[in-house]
């Protein structure tokens, strides 16, 4: 009943958070002194007339209160602008090619997390030595320090060049011959029943996956290990053990309970998450939003630059959306 | 006919900080539709006798000697598989707190359905019995379908009580089952308790700290004190014949109506049982406690018919 | 009784990862202090033949241009301390300041202001730290004012919560009814609550304001070359490691990490401390 009013408050919520990051942005990046377009040729030695033009070619002549505006306008309509550099090109286009494998890899990321970090943590809390228990706390709050590339590097190292099982880079072997539909090619290959484009895609996957999901994995190990064990010391379990439930089911009624924390957690890592992918795309050549970021980076492509940042701005507000939907649906307590 | 012996029950708790002797030596026999109070102050070992009657003494405590005989069989010599077919089912218990004794997260239908099939009751069947125990307790049949926190205390603690007897169990432990709640729920769910006892022929052991509750109540009272019993008796043969002050200070403590003067609140703490005090464990704390009292350690005895006490001096300082 | 004697034993425990944590930070302090005497070559010149694995002459092993592995490193540690350190130091200074200045008066002021922050603190810090000194321009002083403003809203919220809680308190409600000047209530009798808190945040931050700098460092976006630096010396290495050096790219990465591990043991070792005495 309530839920769809839920969701579109919610939704609607996710409008100004959006606008005080596109704000910000374009105070930074249009507003602080220096011009944009030089500084994206790397050059200052143009003649003034052409510098005009160019200008004029991307709207950066008007004055700055209408620029932005204008952009919020069209950016509605789907037009992100053209790239400062490579010109010409809209970047709407360029988004929508890079954003699947993005997602693609977090999607994988956070699979791995929870497998690492829920796992970790459950052996904990199930285990009586104090010792893994210690070790397990640690590890829940130091693994975050693990620096991307440096894990990455050495993974490439041992797995693709000293074993030699595992590509180095890139989403899927050329040989393939494969025409993706959403773009998310795991899902793709299991669409068309394409066992051996799906096995390809997992192996490039695999490294950037994991290192990105270890790096993210500690508040999983922490979360599970304290409220598995708190749970299972509590009345709601001592009464289900009073009604002679057996212990499997124990477990698994108390994992229900540590399933409300993860789930909250889950969406505020996400942007945690988006920061150590552009550091993984990087690492392992992943062609996703990441590498193009720091792509356009290098070359000082402002327009760029700030639909790729409203874009991650987008995300952020809808997973936190998605997780609090998610939240209410397991934990019944929840009004909304 | 007995339903439940225990015999010699000593229980133990080994903490990093040193050995609590929880329950020292405790002995009792249940009759049919027999409902024993066990009084006490907090840390007098009451409730952890409620848990060692299911063999379930939280960690780290552990039951180190005495026989609990269900009918005849000594529980703690079953096997972890079938004393867990007997909780809930043949011995069954009642919680203090229904708040959190309720999972929050499943339906009640859920929770009370998980249990019948647990011991063995064919799924096809479960939504009728879950109606019918509902019904028992009063509770409408909508009910099935809420989360617990849609309940209020009463209604919650009616729906623990439908799980405690749904399974027609011989013994029911109900361990301080209205403390949480409000006065006027607490005299409806301490009438269920005993209509439930009458209608089913239950067994019940009422654990409590309340000892006009136990009087007004139980058949018969036991008062306990540092894991110790201090004065076991029939209801009318306590409240006639007070012999231990323990019992006397507690009985003072109560609050009266049409009584000028004010409650007596005893002075003092209960034990530390890491390490209890030589002699009788009340002395510390006992008006009349005297050179003996400190040294040797009283016996229960009988002082009359069915009524034992622990006292050096028992029948003659009260 | 249990978890007291078990929680004496983690204080002890975690006392432990205070100092672990101290002494790692302090040797990094050592070795940029002291980087000239520590250092055995200089970090920019060419001292011997390339790409050499570590002996005892390099002992970590030299560059594609043949310069000391192990020298960059220490001379490294400059540049990285001091990024952090100017970092921290401000958004720490300027996050606290209008914590406690948005928590004490509140209105709108405060709910402005905890909005702005509560979205630029929801949005993925790093790439917000790249769009910033890319737009400041790549230098180190940028970068660490490009971290500084991405962490600000850390310590705005952590300051504001505590304020808001504290503010309520009997005590504060006398020293109000008394008539102090707000000032002297907030640095009195609210900064000193909260400082045990900070302190936890503060590491922890520092912890990732290391990673980030080293992130901003992998993207070029700090140091231009020869200037040593950790991250950017593995950026600019990743091509050899994969043609089996793996000491180029071993010992920086080995140093953001350890360095990082320092301060999230500090910050992990208060935390338990708090939590562990509140009991």
């Amino acid at each position: 009943m309530g839920l769809v009013k839920y969701i579109a408050v919610r939704a609607l919520m996710i409008i100004p958070t959006v606008l005080i990051l596109y704000t910000l942005v374009f105070v930074i990046l249009r507003v602080l002194p220096g011009n944009p377009v030089l500084a994206a040729l790397g050059t200052k030695n143009i003649p003034e007339e052409q510098l005009k033009a160019l200008m004029s070619e991307l709207g950066l002549d008007k004055p700055l209160i209408q620029q932005y505006f204008e952009y919020l306008i069209n950016f509605t309509r789907g037009d992100m602008g053209k790239s400062m550099v490579v010109r010409g090109r809209p970047i709407a286009s360029d988004i929508i090619d890079k954003l699947p494998a993005t997602l693609e890899l977090s999607i994988w990321a956070i699979l791995f997390s929870l497998i690492i970090g829920v796992g970790l943590g459950y052996i904990g809390a199930r285990v009586q030595n104090p010792y893994v228990k210690t070790i397990v706390r640690l590890m829940g709050s130091i693994v975050f320090v693990i620096f991307i590339p440096a894990l990455g590097l050495s993974l490439q190292l041992v797995f693709s060049r000293y074993l030699g099982v595992l590509p180095t880079g890139g989403r899927l072997s050329v040989t393939m011959g494969f025409k993706p539909i959403t773009g998310i090619y795991t899902l793709d290959a299991l669409l068309q029943l394409n066992i051996q484009a799906f096995f390809d895609a997992l192996k490039h996957l695999v490294l950037p996956a994991f290192t990105l999901g270890l790096v993210i994995s500690g508040p999983y190990m922490r979360l599970t290990l304290n409220n598995m064990e708190e749970i299972m010391e509590s009345k709601i379990i001592e009464a289900y053990r009073a009604r002679g439930i057996r212990d499997s089911r124990l477990l698994r009624h108390a994992f229900r309970h540590v399933l409300v924390p993860i789930t909250t957690y889950t969406g505020l890592q996400f942007s945690l998450l988006m920061g150590g992918a552009v550091l993984t795309e990087t690492t392992f050549n992943w062609p996703g939003i990441g590498t193009y970021l720091v792509d356009k980076v290098m070359y000082r492509d402002y327009t760029a630059i700030q639909a790729v940042i409203i874009i991650f701005a987008i995300i952020v507000g809808l997973t936190s959306l998605i997780v609090d939907v998610l939240y209410a649906l397991i934990d019944p307590r929840v009004r909304y | 006919m007995e339903v439940l012996i225990v015999n010699d029950l000593w229980v133990k708790y080994y903490t990093m900080s040193g050995v609590v002797e929880a329950v020292s030596g405790v002995s009792f026999r249940l009759r049919e539709k027999e409902m024993l109070a066990i009084v006490g102050e907090s840390g007098s070992g009451k409730s952890t006798l409620g848990f060692s009657i299911l063999n379930m003494v939280p960690k780290p405590g552990k039951i180190v000697n005495g026989q609990i005989l269900l009918e005849g069989t000594d529980i703690l010599k079953l096997h972890p598989h079938e004393i867990r077919k007997i909780r809930g089912s043949k011995i069954s218990m009642i919680f203090q707190d229904p708040f959190t004794t309720l999972d929050p997260l499943r339906k009640i239908v859920d929770q009370f359905g998980e249990f019948l099939v647990e011991h063995g009751v064919e799924k096809s069947k479960v939504n009728t019995i879950v109606r019918e125990y509902l019904e028992a307790v009063g509770l409408p049949e909508r009910i099935m379908y809420s989360y617990p926190h849609q309940l209020s205390g009463g209604q919650k603690q009616r729906v623990s009580i439908a799980m405690a007897i749904a399974l027609n169990p011989r013994v029911v432990v109900a361990d301080e089952p209205t403390t949480a709640l409000d006065v006027v729920v607490q005299k409806q769910i301490m009438d269920l308790i005993d209509a439930i006892k009458e209608k089913y022929g239950t067994s019940i052991i009422l654990i409590t700290h309340d000892l006009a509750l136990a009087l007004e109540r139980a058949n018969s009272v036991m008062v306990m004190y540092g894991g110790y019993i201090m004065e076991y008796a029939d209801k009318t043969e306590l409240y006639d014949n007070m012999k231990h002050p323990y019992t006397k200070a507690l009985f003072e403590a109560l609050p009266r109506v049409m009584c000028k003067t004010l409650p007596k609140s005893l002075p003092g703490n209960p034990p530390d049982l890491r390490r209890p005090p030589p002699g009788c464990i009340f002395h510390p704390r006992c008006e009349f406690a005297t050179e003996k009292c400190r040294i040797e350690k009283p016996r229960l005895r009988e002082v009359s018919k069915n009524h034992l006490v622990a006292c050096h001096y028992a029948g003659e300082i009260l | 009784m249990m978890s007291l004697n078990s929680s004496s034993i983690y204080i002890a425990f975690k006392n432990r990862y205070v100092l672990t944590g101290l002494i790692i930070i302090l040797i990094f302090v050592f070795m940029a202090v002291f980087a000239d005497f520590i250092a055995p070559y200089s970090p920019v010149e060419y001292v011997g033949p390339p790409l050499q694995p570590p002996s005892r002459e390099y002992i970590m092993g030299t560059d594609n241009l043949g310069r000391d592995i192990f020298s960059r490193i220490v001379y490294g540690s400059r540049i990285m301390l001091t990024i952090v350190a100017i970092a921290v130091a401000i958004s720490g200074a300027v996050g606290t300041i209008l914590g406690l200045i948005s928590g004490y008066i509140g209105g709108i002021l405060d709910r402005l202001l905890s909005f702005t922050m509560d979205s630029i603190y929801a949005f993925p810090s790093l790439i917000l730290a790249i769009s910033l000194s890319v737009a400041l321009g790549p230098s180190p002083i940028n970068a660490a004012i490009a971290i500084a403003l991405v962490y600000i809203p850390t310590y705005f919220r952590m300051i504001r919560g505590q304020v808001l809680s504290i503010k309520n308190e009997t005590y504060i409600e006398i020293a109000r009814a008394l008539g102090l000047p707000s000032t002297r209530i907030v640095l009195r009798h609210i900064l000193p609550h909260v400082t045990k808190t900070l302190m936890v945040v503060f590491s922890m931050n520092s912890a990732d304001a290391i990673l980030t700098e080293a992130a901003l460092s992998f993207m070029g976006l700090t140091v231009q070359p020869p200037t040593p630096d950790w991250g950017f010396d593995l950026y600019k290495g990743r091509g050899f490691v994969l043609a089996g050096m793996w000491w180029i790219m071993l010992f920086p990465g080995l140093c953001i990490i350890l360095l990082a591990v320092g301060f999230a043991l500090i910050s992990e070792g208060i935390s338990t401390l708090i939590t562990t005495r509140k009991r």
